[in-house]
């Protein structure tokens, strides 16, 4: 299942300059973010010259993804045939949220595998990782019953795409989802954002720096999230997950 | 991102000079079958450039999907101490479609590792930690999939065939001289 051929990390950055300034600005964060060429302090909207530029061949994919600063909009989706997952739950505690095109595809699986096998790194940061398709529950069951998931995957369903559209990470043409992630904080608020070409598996590193940046310091000796939303919701993911979480 | 991290030193296992121009670096998984298709070309690589190239393998195994890497890895690394890594690297590549406890066992034996020792490590999880590193070592140096090579620290964007990287290679040497 891995690709055939080592796949391309070309991504490009996709935080906008007004939310470099106005952010707490993680060095850290604002570097893996930045494409090796781009200058940091200028880096304008990639949307406005690309998109325009290239016309209409860009204009049906996500362009541009929710900058970090940006309040996460608020979803409830399926995880599988009787319960839903809402983001408002998993408040109090870092998430991250890894739309994705398809199930089965084989670039998806790589990435998605990848965060299986590095998930124990996140949950260091006491991170929830969600996946989210267009996908249904049924197709996520089985998909993820194959690979072996030990993580949620949601099902942007019906209305379709819906949570994709206000994340921005929605390509209409092709009907699903864009290659995108987000790291949100315990308080909902996105502190970095990454679009990845439909092709290529954007890898981990972007998130586990993220998630230092934002704990700013190395996992295990962060001050203690968010007192507000701590409380309650910290069991939902990893209560829930820990259970399903045997063969490792 | 898409550097290696951290860069290649002692504790890594290594063919060719330390002082050699160039050094690839591997991400691999033993039952990765690209992984195994790699094998071969890089063996034909490391032929052509002889003592111009290092080559380096660390373990990135995906243990959830291929059952029998993670296993593989650390009996890999438990050959290392009696000075048999490389044998049992290309003994496990070899026969990628057999990677059972029984099969390693077998392999160890075969490279000259006494099959115990092999069946002691993989029960006490002795180098559960180092294959461990290694992985998180790739997550780091941005290896999102198997096999990810680097060639002097940088990653190789190309394919993994002979020719890709005998051309990636010989762009590295004619750049340092």
């Amino acid at each position: 299942m891995p690709p055939k051929k080592p796949t391309r990390r070309a991504g490009k950055a996709l935080k906008s300059s007004k939310t470099s300034k106005s952010k707490t600005s993680k060095s850290k964060t604002s570097k893996s973010t930045t494409s090796r060429r781009s200058r940091p302090a200028s880096a304008a909207r990639v949307a406005s010259p690309a998109a325009s530029s290239a016309g209409v061949r860009v204009a049906s994919a996500p362009t541009e993804v929710l900058a970090a600063g940006t309040k996460a909009p608020a979803f409830a989706l399926r995880s599988a045939p009787d319960k839903t997952v809402s983001l408002s739950e998993l408040a109090g505690h870092p998430v991250i949220l890894a739309f994705y095109p398809a199930d089965w595809s084989p670039t998806c699986g790589d990435q998605l595998a990848l965060y299986n096998e590095v998930l124990p790194e996140f949950q260091k940061f006491n991170a929830a990782l969600i996946g989210i398709s267009v996908d249904g529950v049924w197709c996520h069951a089985a998909y993820a019953k194959a690979r072996n998931f030990h993580f949620p995957l949601l099902a942007d369903f019906e209305p379709k795409g819906e949570v994709a559209k206000a994340y921005g990470a929605y390509a209409q043409s092709a009907g699903m989802s864009g290659r995108a992630l987000f790291v949100l904080d315990a308080k909902g608020i996105i502190r970095w954002s990454y679009l990845s070409p439909m092709g290529v598996n954007p890898g981990a590193d972007g998130i586990l720096s993220a998630l230092e940046a934002l704990s700013g310091a190395a996992p295990d000796s962060r001050p203690a999230a968010d007192p507000a939303g701590a409380g309650v919701t910290r069991s939902v993911a990893s209560g829930g997950r820990g259970a399903e979480r045997s063969a490792q | 991102m898409s550097g290696l991290t951290p860069p290649v030193s002692a504790r890594d296992h290594a063919q060719g000079p330390a002082t050699a121009p160039v050094t690839l670096v591997e991400y691999g998984d033993y039952q990765c079958p690209s992984c195994g298709a790699a094998h071969p070309m890089v063996k034909a690589v490391q032929r052509h450039f002889g003592q111009r190239l290092r080559f380096v393998f660390r373990n990135f195994p995906l243990t959830q999907v291929h059952q029998y890497a993670e296993h593989a890895a650390e009996a890999a690394e438990a050959t290392d101490a009696t000075g048999k890594f490389w044998e049992m690297h290309d003994m496990l590549f070899e026969h990628q479609t057999a990677l059972t406890d029984h099969d390693l066992a077998r392999y160890a034996k075969q490279v000259g590792v006494v099959p115990d020792v092999i069946a002691a490590a993989l029960a006490a999880g002795t180098y559960q930690s180092r294959v461990r590193e290694d992985f998180l070592s790739g997550v780091r140096s941005g290896v999102n999939g198997t096999p990810t090579f680097f060639i002097n620290g940088k990653t190789h964007r190309g394919g993994y065939d002979e020719r890709d990287l005998t051309a990636a290679i010989s762009d590295q040497l004619s750049a340092i001289s």
